[in-house]
């Protein structure tokens, strides 16, 4: 039950783990929240997906994780889909209050009927890789938000899944403690080699942290453009202040701005 | 800058606690006698001011005995008292009892199939909304073991808001931890024992102090509407039974009886309930600044 870490292959390379095929999603039969969305996941992707309120983002992500079926189009698991493929960071930590964060992490392990005893080990290997291994034993009360999210990242990689989804899950946390938990999952990711889909609407975060970028539009929620952010990780504070940085934050917001189909101003409106 | 520079010295300068921080912990150190004593002090009061009317009223004591006089009574009738008690307090805790299982297996079983819940949900409404004074004569008609009756009579009182309660911390639970369920591949019985049930504990325990203090109620209410024809011998038999004897100052010991038995019944669940929330719900947590 030791961590395996994937080696993360040169983006071109990298074998296919997920594809969306075509997908439409419609609510109430009129409201479309996705439109004909095409992706290819493949494993060590780091991909966000970029955009305003109501482009689809999260219906993307809940469609991925099975929590609904698409209206059309397909969502197709290489090799098909295992119970312990999926790991899921929320906004919010989603924690269950009542119980420690040992035992929070234990719960995908509990529900598949391991013994505690069992995968205690790999429980307090994944919360050291989250820096919380003296936390085991405190109950989620206890804990800052930042920590409480640690934890809940902790509990998605507890099971080494192929595919982690994260719902905007810094998007609640203050300015400096979002920084910190952006730096700590780059390398976590390099740590797990984990495959990651990233929900987000900062433009700076999805640069920062990914190497592929979706853009979304909404009305009716769907993919406007993809970029690639080809710089190589670790990235670091330096990366963060670097001319290539602002100029893939430049082209990410344009492209942005363009799909938005106007100004600043007719975006705020929209939100 | 500049507020840092003029703040330095001055906090080396003053003492660590500040008078805002003496006064705040003198007011919690008042408190903190005050919650016990005031209480004692307002009970002393009342009861020497009870002690005092009746003798300088010269009320006589099939009218109104005085306190005195009922803790006489209290410990000369203590034998016949405290077995009423024993009955009295063991039907309230059996009505308990089944008032849990009854009331947390509804809960269950309406959170488990909404067709469950749409069938009996009005009956146990009926059942809360009737007045257990007019059920009961029908219950001790219809049911022929007094004992049962009256456990009857308190489950029917105490089991409703366990149910309601409980059915409503089963349905609070997180909508993302159920997502993350649903992602896990949890089956029904792993989402209620590991999700429902613990969501809902803090719900129960609410409907359970209430429950606590209506199954006695029930109780001593089923045991008026029995009367002194049957076999009887709870306390609110022994009060019945006094007052046709006008023995005033046993039927106010044997009502003493039943109101610290209340209060310790309250205290048991208040306890309990502190104890099973106290490490993570926010209602037991006590607040450091």
């Amino acid at each position: 039950m030791s961590t395996t870490t994937r080696p993360i292959k040169p983006l071109g390379q990298r074998p296919r783990i997920l594809q969306m095929q075509d997908v439409d999603k419609t609510f109430n039969g009129s409201v479309v929240a996705l439109r004909r969305m095409a992706l290819s996941v493949n494993e060590g992707d780091f991909i966000s997906l970029l955009g305003p309120s109501g482009c689809g983002k999260s219906t993307a992500l809940r469609l991925i994780a099975g929590l609904m079926r698409p209206t059309a189009g397909r969502i197709l698991w290489e090799g098909g889909q295992g119970a312990d493929d999926l790991g899921v960071v929320f906004q919010e930590p989603t924690l269950m209050p009542w119980a420690t964060v040992a035992h929070n992490v234990y719960l995908p392990f509990r529900l598949r009927g391991d013994r505690f005893a069992k995968v205690s080990d790999r429980i307090h290997e994944v919360l050291s890789l989250v820096g919380l291994e003296k936390f085991a034993d405190s109950y989620p009360r206890e804990l800052s938000g930042g920590m409480k999210m640690r934890v809940s990242i902790a509990r998605a990689l507890v099971t080494n899944p192929r595919l982690i989804l994260m719902d905007e899950p810094f998007a609640a946390l203050d300015e400096i403690t979002r920084q910190k938990l952006n730096n700590d999952l780059l390398s976590l990711k390099a740590a797990t080699g984990c495959t990651v889909i990233f929900v987000t609407h900062s433009v700076f975060e999805s640069v920062f942290l990914s190497d592929r970028i979706l853009v979304m539009a909404p009305r009716p929620g769907r993919v406007v453009k993809e970029i690639t952010i080809d710089e190589p990780y670790p990235r670091d504070l330096a990366f963060r202040t670097s001319p290539e940085y602002a100029a893939h934050a430049r082209a990410t917001s344009d492209a942005l701005m363009s799909a938005m189909g106007g100004t600043l101003m007719e975006v705020e409106s929209h939100a | 800058m500049t507020i840092t520079d003029t703040r330095t010295p001055a906090l080396e300068a003053q003492p660590l606690y500040d008078e805002d921080e003496a006064r705040h912990a003198r007011s919690q150190r008042i408190e903190s006698v005050a919650r016990w004593l005031l209480p004692i002090i307002v009970v002393t009061l009342s009861i020497w001011g009870w002690s005092y009317l009746v003798r300088v009223n010269e009320i006589p004591h099939y009218i109104l005995p005085g306190p005195g006089l009922v803790l006489q009574t209290l410990i000369e009738d203590w034998s016949i008292l405290a077995g009423s008690a024993l009955v009295t307090l063991q039907i309230t805790l059996m009505a308990l009892a089944v008032a849990i299982i009854g009331g947390v297996g509804l809960a269950i079983l309406f959170n488990q199939s909404r067709f469950a819940e749409m069938c009996f949900f009005p009956y146990a409404v009926i059942l809360q909304v009737t007045p257990i004074v007019s059920v009961a004569p029908l219950i001790f008609i219809y049911v022929e073991s007094k004992f049962v009756a009256l456990l009857l009579c308190a489950w029917i009182v105490a089991f409703f808001p366990i149910l309601a309660n409980t059915t409503l911390g089963l349905k609070s639970a997180d909508h993302n931890l159920r997502d993350l369920m649903t992602i896990y591949r949890a089956t029904r019985w792993q989402r209620l024992i590991h999700l429902q049930l613990p969501s809902a504990l803090p719900y129960f325990l609410g409907g359970l102090r209430i429950a606590g203090g209506l199954a006695l109620i029930g109780a001593i209410v089923a045991e008026y509407v029995a009367g002194t024809g049957g076999v009887g011998s709870g306390l609110a038999f022994r009060i019945l039974e006094a007052g046709y004897r006008l023995n005033i100052p046993r039927m106010f010991a044997a009502l003493l009886l039943i109101a610290v038995m209340g209060v310790i019944i309250f205290m048991s669940t208040t306890l309990i309930s502190h104890f099973l929330l106290r490490k993570w719900h926010e209602s037991a947590v006590k607040r450091e600044t």
